[in-house]
């Protein structure tokens, strides 16, 4: 019963062992086209120009820890969920909290915003024995009870740690505790495609933003980074270099990469198309695990969010750390840039979300007159130097 | 490590050990009933090829008794049933990979005891040695300390073990055909529900493909990464200044009005961005508007009509989706279809087979095949064509905001709430509606045939 799947002369001792011969061998042929790194590579391009990162706009109404937050298509609403079981609905820019969903008595693990106009909630009950997932589909009514017309779509058979709509408000991809994937039709809660391979709780995944639209990044409590075909639910690369569990994968947005945060502190980065790792971001001062982590719109900047309640921008080539963030009371659960690529929008634990952005100097107008004053001050110096 | 327990885990661990405990008896209790000849579901016998499995029951046939018996809606009958069927109490006949239990004719059977997850509470994985140990002590408490209790629940176990018994001792016994595949049945049952499919042979293949599978030299993956950098260096907000100006940061939001979906004329980075990939000029719906009116004036429009549709199939409800094949099958890929798409004998071949039975991706061949064509063909006329240099021409460039930090204060005062995502859904979907409308193709037949009863 043990050894189903066995062959004629095979043992499990026999398979072990070609099991780590295929290992090695993977990781040869691996390491045949490797003839440069990133690092390599990334001194052809240039240095980043002093990034001037600023957290100007707090959104305080929860009363617990923020577990999740989502940007909504528009670009400046959001969606927040929380431990005390409260959803709620912002317009970020003008600060106003549109639609508050109370469901008390459970920790809202993850929330979601779909591409037209429905939101997803991942509700666990108090002791994580809910393990669902539902869809509220939104209106233009802001007293309207939206905890009533919120409809079961998935259910694990453990908690649900993630969940994401596809380009479609009809089909929803979760990620659970009991170690699977699954792919749902929303309208009838159909189950469409289970992917199974971890070996223990994946704990998010992204979708990936290439023309065909097919494939989908996974990670998980066993340290591995999977990547699986929606249409067969194979599994079709896999990555284990990560020491500790993968809390966050973010796809670059090319698709031909992406990137994870871990509990053993670092951040990686993966080429798909070479099969390998290219990049880790660590720094012997950061010994905090990462939770969360998403690429600025070209792909240069990774922002990640730490237990140490900070948020670290990686120059995602050269491998520095450009700049950090402050500002957060306790630790960041999620970040997430806006879909415009104009601002960062973060959640924490000390029960506020942020929003942040680049402080570019140039329409700043009092800066401009500054430098120009300096400007005018060292050509009088210069002058007066030289006439002496 | 998963933060959701590290806080009181031991504590959290020991209410779940005692709920997961009163909830499995609880479960067992019902599941007894379940099968009970007179009060249970109906069972009856399934012909198997040669053989007959015995004990089937139907789907339906559940949800209504698990309904009945407990009060409650049909919907939350299903969730429970789905619950049994994903713990192992129950496990299905047909598609024994999915999980779920359904409300319609789809056959199920009872799982042996010998299988029942609390039978589980034997160490066989060291993994949970040490957690099972715990569970064994804290029974062994929890049953001193309720002796009384211990009485009647060895009693209610004994049934359990000679119904468990006599099983395994008929099926020992006379290991007849049919017993031996139900055996197999809730084997492969079992198995399904506490192990995933995943053993070693199985890891051994993947790693078998993973060797195989095609790689690309690191220089050319990571010089593309790199050239994606460059080419959208300008336009990532975080590097380079948005123009007018960055609305979080000034409070004005000209950069959103003026690259909402249907402007009249869009901005200049805005037209620059769709000359990067045809995969950002069609997500953009702007671009894709722009693009259409190209295609139309080169009367090919049929190929991105098809890709669109055959989106709107991959991304759509299961229930549309018979209905929505039909129509694609009709308009562009039957003979004489009136946009019909030109793609090579085989792939259409496949795509008509698979339409008899259609499914989620039965269109993706011959998406894919014209997705192409258009990247390497269409794509690179476009971007050459009059249509993409007028709008190049036409495109704005708005002026760099300066505000005074008196203008900021007034900004800040005056955020605009802007037009709020349903209602600009709710457009969307009125366009959508009259294109399709002014659209559709004319049916020459029968337009001829009006015109002859007219005469």
């Amino acid at each position: 019963m043990a050894c189903q799947g066995l062959q004629k002369g095979e043992t499990l001792e026999s398979l072990k062992r070609e099991s780590e011969t295929l290992k090695k061998k993977l990781e040869e042929e691996r390491n045949k086209l490797n003839d440069v790194e990133l690092h390599q590579v990334a001194e052809k391009v240039e240095v980043l120009s002093a990034l001037s990162i600023k957290t100007r706009r707090v959104l305080k109404g929860h009363g617990n820890k923020v577990l999740c937050m989502d940007w909504c298509k528009d670009k400046r609403r959001m969606v927040s969920s929380s431990q005390d079981g409260k959803v709620i609905v912002w317009d970020a820019f003008t600060l106003n909290k549109e639609h508050g969903v109370p469901l008390p008595c459970t920790w809202v693990l993850a929330c979601a915003y779909a591409p037209l106009r429905s939101l997803c909630l991942i509700m666990n009950g108090y002791l994580g024995l809910d393990n669902k997932c539902s869809v509220i589909p939104l209106s233009l009514d802001k007293n309207e009870n939206l905890a009533a017309k919120k409809k079961s779509v998935a259910m694990h058979t453990n908690y649900v740690s993630g969940c994401s709509f596809t380009n479609s408000d009809m089909q929803l991809l979760t990620s659970s505790g009991d170690g699977t994937c699954a792919l749902w039709d929303v309208e009838s809660g159909q189950l469409l495609q289970s992917f199974h391979g971890h070996t223990a709780d994946v704990l998010s995944l992204d979708l990936a933003p290439s023309e065909t639209g097919n494939t989908f990044v996974s990670g998980g409590c066993d340290m591995k980074a999977n990547v699986w075909d929606m249409r067969s639910g194979q599994n079709i690369q896999s990555f284990e270099s990560h020491e500790s569990d993968i809390n966050c994968v973010k796809y670059y947005p090319s698709g031909d990469a992406f990137a994870s945060a871990s509990d053993d502190a670092t951040c990686r980065f993966y080429d798909l198309r070479a099969d390998r790792e290219v990049a880790v971001y660590q720094k012997d001062s950061i010994i905090f695990g990462a939770s969360t982590c998403d690429f600025s719109l070209s792909g240069r900047l990774l922002f990640a969010g730490y237990n140490d309640y900070t948020i670290n921008v990686w120059d995602v080539l050269k491998g520095t750390r450009a700049t950090i963030l402050f500002g957060h009371e306790n630790r960041v659960s999620r970040v997430r840039v806006s879909p415009d690529g104009t601002a960062l929008g973060s959640a924490s634990w000390d029960s506020t979300l942020r929003v942040s952005w680049s402080f570019s100097t140039g329409s700043n107008y009092i800066f401009r007159f500054i430098k120009l004053l300096f400007w005018v001050n060292s050509r009088l110096v210069l002058e007066f130097t030289v006439a002496f | 490590m998963l933060w959701i327990h590290s806080d009181s885990f031991h504590r959290l661990s020991l209410l779940l050990l005692f709920s997961f405990i009163h909830l499995c008896f609880q479960l067992e209790s019902i599941l007894l009933e379940m099968q009970d000849p007179k009060i249970g579901v109906k069972g009856t016998e399934q012909k198997l090829n040669i053989s007959t499995i015995p004990h089937v029951i139907a789907g339906n046939d559940i949800i209504a008794w698990i309904s009945n018996k407990m009060k409650t809606s049909t919907e939350e009958a299903q969730a429970f049933g789905t619950m049994l069927v994903a713990y192992g109490y129950i496990y299905p006949l047909q598609n024994h990979k999915k999980l779920v239990m359904c409300n319609d004719s789809s056959l199920y059977r009872f799982q042996t005891p010998y299988f029942w997850p609390t039978q589980k509470w034997v160490p066989d994985d060291s993994d949970y040695g040490i957690f099972t140990l715990l569970l064994h002590a804290v029974c062994l408490c929890f049953i001193q300390a309720h002796y009384n209790h211990l009485h009647e629940w060895l009693n209610h176990k004994w049934d359990f073990i000679v119904m468990q018994a006599t099983e395994q001792y008929k099926a020992g016994k006379e290991r007849k055909k049919p017993d031996r595949v139900v055996f197999d049945c809730q084997e492969r049952a079992y198995w399904m529900v506490n192990r995933p499919p995943v053993s070693l042979s199985n890891s051994n293949m993947f790693y078998q493909q993973a060797i195989m599978r095609s790689k690309v030299k690191s220089s050319v993956s990571l010089g593309a990464l790199v050239k994606y950098i460059t080419t959208y260096k300008n336009h990532d907000p975080f590097l380079a200044s948005c123009l007018p100006s960055n609305p979080w940061q000034t409070d004005h939001d000209a950069y959103w009005t003026l690259n909402m979906r249907r402007v009249e004329v869009p901005t200049k980075m805005r037209v620059e961005r769709w000359s990067f990939s045809l995969f950002e000029l069609l997500s953009d719906l702007r671009g894709r508007d722009d693009f259409k009116i190209f295609l139309k004036k080169e009367f090919s429009g049929e190929n991105l009509a098809f890709w669109e549709a055959a989106e709107e199939l991959k991304w759509g409800t299961a229930s549309s989706m018979s209905t929505k094949a039909e129509t694609i099958f009709k308009t562009f890929l039957a003979p004489g279809a009136p946009r019909w798409i030109n793609i090579d004998g085989r792939t259409m071949g496949l795509t008509v087979k698979g339409l008899e039975h259609p499914h989620r991706y039965v269109l993706e061949a011959a998406q894919t095949h014209v997705f192409m064509l258009m990247k390497k063909d269409t794509f690179f006329r476009y971007l050459k064509s009059p249509t993409y240099k007028d709008i190049q021409k036409k495109a704005l460039n708005p002026e760099q905001h300066n505000f005074s930090p008196a203008n900021l204060e007034q900004n800040a005062l005056n955020r605009s709430p802007g037009i709020h995502p349903i209602i600009l859904w709710q457009q969307e979907e009125e366009e959508k509606a009259k294109v399709a409308a002014a659209s559709a193709p004319v049916d020459v037949k029968a337009m001829m045939s009006k015109i002859d009863r007219k005469k």
